[in-house]
């Protein structure tokens, strides 16, 4: 165990490690001027000059890296080209928004999902389980920034139920919650549709095992089967894929907050690409690994707590 | 008191205050802009959002322009321009205060200028600085500015978001806490979502100012701006992304619509540097070859003026070139058969603006009818800046050129993205930027149109519209911008 413990934490540092390596060469590559692209068209030579020198822009790439990695192994993350600031407040100011809608997106995902799924599942081939495939098979299908577009029509524009988009914090919890609703549900809803089938068809295979046959013959009722001993046995599968969506929730957030003007980290990431700010994009670009690395992580231990026999094999 | 009278005196104190101009003091407005900023400092920074929010609102400058483009006092209440045109002394505003409390005054000025001037100065319109000499503040209200040559601009470049007036003392926060004299004071800035503003009561024109408290949200997605007005989270959007959905506005009786002109003068770009643009019969065929109309039609919906060169047509000295190469694809393509360029591909590189990309479409269609074959690329920003205007890598080109009074991109020499460098026309921008008397200069303004006209530079396509859409409850707004800021001065909203 503590042998699996370090190798991925090793493994955790060398992705990060490569992931900074790939965004500070790649952003390099890319035609850009972040000096221009503040300045604008009528800046003179001599003001993007001095900007530059600013910026820190007149070092060798090298060096510019190996500083970057040194201040960040520090936990400093620099100062934004464009913004101006530490990239560490901006990051903080931004990350509860995206945090909450992330959060907000998977518990929407486990709630639908497992009960769209283990629902169907007990009703195979009949209209339940058709039912969910049917809805199912649409919420793949459709792409999230349209749905987005048709929920803020319908309940914002017509409606009024809920406000458009904007997010004005976590000081009026209420308000807050509001403006989460929407971009929630069209966060969730392919999640979910995705999800519920996988616990569908896990939950087929476990049901057709003897120590479900076993429970239900000696007296357990259907509902208790289900939840209490096809659940918990069809979990590994479904925890798989969960740990793959906590990280597409997470980047599926760059589209969301475009779309309902949310002040959070997707749409920080897409303005500071625009602008060549590098250090903003660098930070972020390792933020979100993390939290990728971190979700597979977590699934990890989870299928050891979810299945023991998985112990022999880490 | 009796009943009647205390009825009367109630009525006449209501009455009082329905009469009074400051009833509507309560005014709140919010307000969609398309552009998020990064920084707050319109001396530091070219986004065109800052001048939008800031200029005239927070920070104030010796001069301001009106809605017809002429030049007015500001924080200088009066100028006296000596004879040979090369000294300006300014008499400024007294009793004025910046937002934190200090007192502006000369020195405030000195330290302004000096500051845009200087070798390390940031100012993305540095140039507009170049012609003074020397900045000095003869008492604590008096300001003299000496020229090195006479400017024709001066007065209204003063008057620009670059020149704003800062203190020394709050000039290193201005970023992200702006400290200006103007008519209303920064209140809060929730980076990405929301900015607000209120009221300055300590403002000399205070009286004069309806709103309250002034909100800007950051809605950069078109269809997202339309649900905003639709559901009436916003009581404005000045600069509306998209003209196709102007029409379902324009029937809702809860908004009205205004089409304006801006400053915005958008070009389909060729590179005079090298073959084939550096030969003028191609770029005559190429200005012959495409039809303005049916790219206002495809592109802007209808809503973009026509121009003929580079000048905007609301200015003083337009003269309308626009029928000097009419549209003939069967002329044209018989000029490219002559030049021997038919049948060559060229790229044409569009920045992600929806008037670039959609022209885009449309003039490589009619490109491809007079027998050449244009790949259109569309490319990023940060790539077009780098790659298009930085390399001059490119053939072709769409791009709106913002700026006031840049004709004088045509004598930015060789090095420019445009790649021309012709001494004629050197020679005339010098005059026209020296000419200070009016009339003069509007007539050698037009001398300018008609001479790049007949060069065909490149293809001058339309004037970018300023597209608004308002609640009916708002009033005062500019419905044609001739700079980069709006004021909010006049703009009512009593809801």
């Amino acid at each position: 165990m503590w042998y699996f413990i370090f190798r991925r934490t090793a493994g955790f540092v060398a992705t990060l490690f490569v992931v900074s390596a790939v965004v500070f060469a790649v952003m390099n590559i890319l035609p850009g001027d972040p000096a221009l692209t503040i300045l604008g068209l009528d800046a003179t030579d001599d003001a993007l000059a001095a900007l530059r020198e600013q910026l820190g822009l007149n070092q060798p790439v090298l060096a510019r890296y190996v500083s970057w990695i040194w201040n960040a192994l520090q936990g400093d993350f620099g100062i934004s080209h464009s913004f101006r600031v530490p990239v560490s407040e901006l990051i903080a100011e931004r990350l509860p928004m995206t945090v909450s809608l992330a959060v907000a997106g998977m518990i929407f995902t486990l709630v639908i999902a497992l009960s769209l799924g283990i629902g169907a599942a007990a009703r195979h081939r009949k209209v339940g389980d058709w039912g969910v495939m049917f809805i199912s098979q649409i919420g793949i299908a459709v792409p999230a920034f349209w749905l987005s577009m048709l929920l803020v029509l319908l309940f914002a524009v017509k409606l009024r139920w809920l406000p458009p988009g904007g997010f004005a914090g976590w000081s009026d919890p209420v308000a807050a919650m509001r403006s989460l609703v929407l971009p929630t549900i069209a966060l969730g809803v392919v999640q979910s549709a995705v999800l519920a089938r996988v616990t569908r068809s896990s939950a087929l295979e476990v049901m057709r095992q003897d120590f479900v046959r076993t429970a239900r013959a000696s007296g357990l009722s259907r509902r208790r089967v289900l939840w209490r001993h096809v659940l918990p046995n069809a979990l590994v599968p479904i925890v798989t894929i969960v740990g793959m969506q906590f990280a597409a929730l997470v980047t599926g957030t760059i589209v969301i907050e475009n779309v309902f003007y949310l002040p959070g980290l997707g749409r920080l990431i897409f303005q500071s690409i625009s602008n060549r700010d590098l250090p903003t994009v660098q930070a972020l670009v390792m933020l979100f690994a993390a939290i990728v690395v971190t979700a597979n992580f977590v699934v990890d231990l989870l299928y050891v707590v979810i299945d023991p026999r998985l112990k022999a094999r880490t | 008191m009796s009943e009647f009278s205390r009825i009367f005196a109630a009525t006449t104190v209501a009455l009082g205050m329905g009469l009074s101009p400051l009833a509507a003091a309560a005014d709140q407005i919010i307000i969609g802009l398309q552009q998020e900023p990064t920084t707050l400092d319109p001396t530091a920074d070219a986004t065109a959002s800052i001048d939008g929010m800031m200029t005239m609102n927070v920070f104030e400058a010796l001069t301001t322009v009106a809605e017809n483009g002429e030049v007015q006092p500001n924080l200088a209440t009066g100028w006296k321009i000596s004879d040979d045109g090369l000294t300006y002394t300014f008499q400024l505003a007294q009793d004025v205060t910046f937002h934190d409390g200090t007192a502006f005054d000369a020195d405030d000025v000195v330290f302004s200028f000096n500051r845009a001037m200087a070798e390390d100065s940031v100012n993305p319109s540095k140039s507009i600085f170049k012609p003074i000499e020397s900045v000095t503040a003869i008492d604590p209200h008096t300001v003299e500015i000496k020229l090195s040559r006479k400017d024709a601009f001066f007065l209204f470049n003063m008057g620009q978001g670059d020149s704003a007036i800062v203190a020394s003392e709050s000039v290193d926060t201005n970023n992200t806490n702006p400290v200006g004299t103007g008519p209303f004071k920064f209140d809060s800035w929730t980076r990405g979502d929301r900015l607000t503003l209120v009221k300055n009561p300590d403002h000399r024109d205070a009286a004069n100012v309806a709103l309250d408290k002034v909100e800007f949200r950051f809605i950069s997605d078109p269809s997202a701006a339309t649900a905003a007005m639709m559901a009436e989270e916003l009581d404005a959007f000045p600069g509306f992304p998209a003209p196709e959905l102007l029409t379902q506005f324009e029937a809702d009786p809860r908004f009205r619509v205004n089409i304006g002109s801006t400053e915005g003068e958008v070009i389909l770009a060729m590179n005079n540097s090298k073959p084939p643009f550096d030969n003028i019969e191609v770029r005559r065929a190429v200005a012959t070859a495409v039809n303005r109309d049916e790219i206002i039609e495809g592109a802007m919906y209808g809503q973009a003026v026509p121009i003929g060169s580079f000048y905007p047509p609301h200015g003083t000295a337009y003269v309308d070139l626009t029928d000097a190469y009419p549209h003939d694809t069967a002329k044209a393509k018989q000029m490219f058969t002559d030049a021997g360029v038919e049948g060559t591909t060229m790229t044409l590189r569009v920045p992600p603006f929806p008037y670039a990309t959609r022209s885009a479409e449309i003039i490589q269609s009619e490109l491809a009818a007079a027998g050449i074959d244009a790949k259109v690329e569309n490319v990023e920003w940060g790539f077009w800046i780098d790659e298009i205007y930085k390399k001059k890598n490119y053939d072709m080109t769409i791009i709106a050129h913002t700026s006031p009074n840049d004709m004088g991109n045509f004598a930015r020499g060789p090095d420019y993205f445009y790649g021309y460098d012709d001494a004629t026309f050197n020679d005339l921008w010098g005059r026209i930027e020296t000419e200070t008397d009016p009339t003069r200069r509007d007539e050698l303004l037009q001398e300018g149109q008609r001479f790049l006209t007949d060069q065909s530079v490149h293809v001058f396509l339309f004037q970018l519209p300023l597209l608004g859409v308002f609640k009916t409850s708002v009033e005062g707004y500019w419905s044609s911008a001739p700079v980069l800021y709006m004021p909010l001065k006049g703009v009512t909203n009593p809801g």
